[in-house]
């Protein structure tokens, strides 16, 4: 499959079996279709136009610790045809049961597996290299990332560059671990293969396609 | 002032009330009815869905119908419904080994368990126009004289029989439990294995594949097949539905088996044997399966380390080529305006032109 | 985006039976899943598991798909094919979305939030706030040369385009020049060889740097691709061989733009002819500005009248 990460073996044992609770689960997105869309709008945009931050409308009840803009770009873009990866603050049956049951997605032990990964925890995340990369042939099978910060307007400033860019724009994120902008650089520099990602903070929102180039 | 590819919405509607015009013909005859096309021209109404990929024979007959008997047209129609509808699951993979046969016969073996059932077939009509056809009153309810003992119920397929004696190879079946690929989803991958394979000559287009496999015959490919068997009838579709973990039948289909066994001189690592060509299609549809068969062996050139040198083995030429759908629309795409592009040509050509006769010209010089 | 009113509005009856924008939900995620992937990737073409569209492959199905996938409520569409709104192709397939997707249409193109084209890109500049969708016929820019997948699924990995510099190179020799005028190869942020779709080389030049979006949809073979806005997008030339755009000697006979696209239009069957631009809405709003060409008003008006009289006779009706 194309969109998915390398390994698709693995995505069908992968697949949780929690027993979920409606009762207790937090909503999905309230129109499905024209929120998606809304949604998927967005993240085309920032996705197109590195390092401009959007603020999400949509009113979304989420299950701790999910951000709304995080939630709402996994909940328009994940399905059963894109295995999920939770980090270890995330992975909690609550959330498993949130994403099984609004997207039906598989979740996946390993994050080389994964097509997409919530980082709720960037601290202890793993490092870049081990997601997928894609492939020589097919470098749009690697993961995107979502990565939850603790801010979009806080933190240290980077300049960045590259296709989406007219010269330069600036980017501040705050609670990302040292070696991340270093490593994003390695990221970079394997073009055409890498992640990509998308910060979020609470509402915002930003991208970081494999193109990005950044001077810290 | 002539400008022909101007046009507006008006004379598209005008268009399509155009083609209900003639679909209609002389309004003093009666209109088809989707039970007669259904019923009196099944073998169109099994291609149609066969190349369709969708087993339903009424919306075949709507699609016949709506388009006038042109059956490329009336699969689209059949593929672009299909792929509107939503997914509920995959079946278990069907038995034919179980079919309720209504024919089968092996050219292989003179006399085979179960034995021969010529059942209905063209096979050994005289092609001769039948004249009681076109009689107003027709043919009234021809009937065909029951058997005297019914079909053996045990009917195994005539690769089995050889696979008793290991003199043909095994079908080695691909990983049960993993994917199989599926073209209405995925877009098409090389090297291309031979679920895909399949899959894009079921849905190919017959006289494509009758003309690849026939020239796989006429020594454009190395085939030496013999039909070793073509059976017809009806088999059973069986589902699991999650909540219940076990199958439980959800309907039949009527399908066409042909199993083609191919001389295979051996390889480093496999004995001499004979080699499996497969096909199969919705309904009774036996030229484009044996076609099929023919074509699916030879593109089994690469697993089978033969040399890959005529249009049948090469797999990216036959999988490409094979869609009606696709080659019908994009052939019929040059009917859409391309004065742009034949602007920028006329200009290239002009400018070659020129440079061309000032050389001449010089040259003569 | 302002509304005006040249806009169409959506048709007031929708087709109740099909999706909005007629794809199901779970089709539109692996195609908007696909269009990301394309604009981290400019210029690879990320195949995806393209689906019939009730239009015939090679109609624009890629383009329709791509158009689906990202149109919502608060859109307005343009379709251009040749450069017009008014060839028969782009009016099926804006009326195909004004049925499906209940959008407003129009026909000028800053008023566009989407703009799907068939081998023109606009002359009116356009803007950050909109994504211009190219309908492609043929993916690949090196399949004229390599007919094989394999082959050249490789020669982009390993961004190996030496047949590409070859076979220009050889034109050189051959004729002078460079023997390509539409569907012109070129360079996507100096990585993947791209085909700009057959757009007339005219018109490459402003891929480079572009303030949209934009994408690329070829349905019959599966493939996406995309170039993000202010992106490198280089012609593939020579240094003793710069690249070249097209020139005409004359002007548009109807609005006597001097640095557009033009059509031959043949006058007679003695060789008379008249050129006049390929963007039917630029033109129009030139003369609507009070420019004019070479051809005396009325044969212009009766002309304009002869082309779009359909057209707006159709807006006449909706409007009442």
């Amino acid at each position: 499959m194309a969109e998915q990460a390398a390994t698709t073996a693995t995505t069908r044992t992968g697949t949780t079996s929690v027993g979920i609770d409606i009762a207790d689960l937090k909503p999905g997105l309230g129109d499905s279709v024209h929120d998606s869309q809304r949604i998927f709008r967005s993240l085309l945009e920032i996705m197109a136009r590195p390092g401009k931050v959007i603020d999400l409308e949509h009113d979304l009840d989420v299950p701790a610790p999910l951000d709304v803009a995080s939630a709402a770009a996994l909940l328009t873009l994940c399905d059963q045809d894109t295995p999920l990866w939770l980090d270890w603050i995330a992975d909690t049956p609550p959330l498993r049961a949130y994403f099984a049951f609004h997207c039906g997605v598989p979740l996946v032990e390993r994050s080389q597996d994964a097509a997409f990964a919530l980082v709720s925890d960037p601290s202890n995340m793993p490092r870049f290299a081990l997601f997928a990369q894609g492939l020589d042939q097919y470098p749009d099978r690697s993961a995107t990332l979502v990565i939850q910060t603790e801010s979009l307007n806080e933190g240290l400033q980077v300049m960045l560059s590259g296709p989406g860019i007219p010269e330069k724009v600036s980017l501040r994120a705050a609670g990302l671990p040292e070696w991340f902008w270093n490593d994003w650089r390695l990221n970079a520099a394997q073009f055409p293969l890498g992640v990509d990602l998308f910060l979020t903070a609470g509402r915002s929102i930003v991208g970081l396609p494999r193109t990005v180039v950044v001077e810290t | 002032m002539y400008v022909a590819v101007k046009g507006g919405e008006e004379a598209i509607l005008n268009a399509h009330k155009l083609i209900a015009e003639e679909r209609r013909g002389d309004t003093v005859l009666p209109e088809l009815s989707l039970d007669q096309i259904k019923e009196q021209m099944q073998l169109a109404v099994d291609r149609v869905m066969t190349e369709g990929s969708l087993y339903d024979r009424d919306l075949a007959a709507l699609a016949i119908k709506q388009a006038q008997g042109d059956l490329v047209e009336a699969i689209f129609l059949l593929r672009a419904y299909r792929t509107t509808l939503a997914r509920f699951g995959e079946t278990q993979p069907i038995d034919t080994a179980k079919m309720a046969v209504r024919r089968r016969i092996s050219a292989a073996y003179k006399d085979l368990p179960g034995g021969q059932v010529l059942g209905p077939s063209y096979d050994y009509t005289h092609r001769l126009l039948d004249f009681a056809l076109a009689a107003e009153e027709g043919v009234g309810a021809p009937q065909a004289t029951v058997a005297k003992e019914a079909v053996d119920e045990d009917m195994p397929r005539v690769t089995d029989i050889l696979n008793h004696e290991g003199l043909i190879e095994e079908e080695i079946a691909c990983d049960d439990d993993g994917p199989v690929a599926d073209l209405t989803r995925d877009p098409m991958e090389f090297p291309a294995d031979r679920d895909m394979r399949l899959q894009n000559l079921a849905r190919g287009d017959e006289g494509f594949l009758l003309a690849l496999g026939y020239s796989t015959q006429r020594g454009y490919g190395r085939n030496h097949p013999f039909a070793g068997e073509i059976r017809l009838g009806e088999v059973a579709v069986e589902f699991v539905p999650e909540e219940l973990g076990f199958a439980i039948e959800i309907g039949e289909v009527t399908v066409t088996e042909c199993q083609m066994i191919n001389q295979f001189a051996g390889s480093a690592e496999r004995p001499p044997q004979f080699t499996r060509g497969y096909g199969l299609a919705f309904g009774h549809c036996e030229r484009k399966t044996m076609a099929m068969a023919l074509v699916d062996r030879a593109l089994r050139a690469r697993e089978l380390d033969e040399s890959i040198e005529y249009p049948a083995q090469d797999e990216e030429f036959v999988l490409y080529h094979s869609d009606n759908v696709e080659a019908s629309g994009f052939v019929q795409h040059l009917k859409l305006p391309h004065y742009v592009d034949f602007q920028s040509e006329l200009q290239l050509i002009r400018s070659l032109r020129r440079r061309h006769d000032e050389d001449h010209l010089e040259a003569a010089e | 985006m302002q509304k005006s009113e040249n806009q169409i509005p959506a048709a007031p009856e929708t087709d109740e039976g099909y999706n909005f924008a007629y794809l199901d939900e779970q089709t539109k995620r692996m195609i908007r899943r696909c269009i990301l992937k394309a604009v981290a990737v400019p210029g690879y073409q990320v195949p995806f598991g393209g689906r019939e569209m009730p239009l015939p492959y090679g109609w624009g199905t890629g383009g329709m798909q791509v158009t689906a996938s990202i149109i919502g409520l608060d859109d307005t569409l343009k379709v251009i094919d040749q450069g017009a709104d008014d060839t028969t192709n782009a009016v099926n397939i804006r009326r195909f979305f004004a049925r499906t997707a209940a959008v407003d249409t129009t026909e000028v193109t800053d008023e566009a939030s989407i703009v799907q084209t068939r081998h023109r890109v606009p002359e009116d500049p356009m803007t950050e706030d909109q994504i211009l969708v190219y309908q492609v016929p043929q993916p690949e820019p090196l399949r004229s040369l390599e007919p094989r997948e394999i082959e050249c699924r490789k020669m982009h990995a390993y961004k190996e385009y030496g047949l590409m510099q070859v076979s220009l190179y050889e034109d050189i020799a051959r004729f002078g020049e460079i023997a390509t005028s539409y569907s012109y190869p070129v360079m996507v942020n100096d990585r993947y060889l791209m085909s700009p779709t057959p757009i007339p080389k005219f018109d490459n030049p402003k891929m480079d740097g572009f303030p949209a979006l934009q994408l690329f949809g070829a349905g019959r073979e599966k493939r996406i691709y995309a170039i993000p806005p202010y992106t490198k997008v280089k012609s593939l030339d020579f240094d003793d061989h710069p690249f070249q755009i097209q020139q005409w000697e004359q002007n548009c006979a109807l609005c006597g733009a001097e640095e557009t696209f033009l059509d031959e239009v043949i006058l007679d069957d003695r060789g008379g002819k008249m050129y006049v631009c390929s963007d039917s809405h630029f033109c129009a709003r030139r003369r609507e500005e009070g420019h004019s060409g070479s051809l005396p008003d009325s044969a212009a008006a009766a002309y304009a009248a002869a082309v779009g009289a359909q057209e707006q006779a159709v807006r006449g009706e909706r409007e009442q």
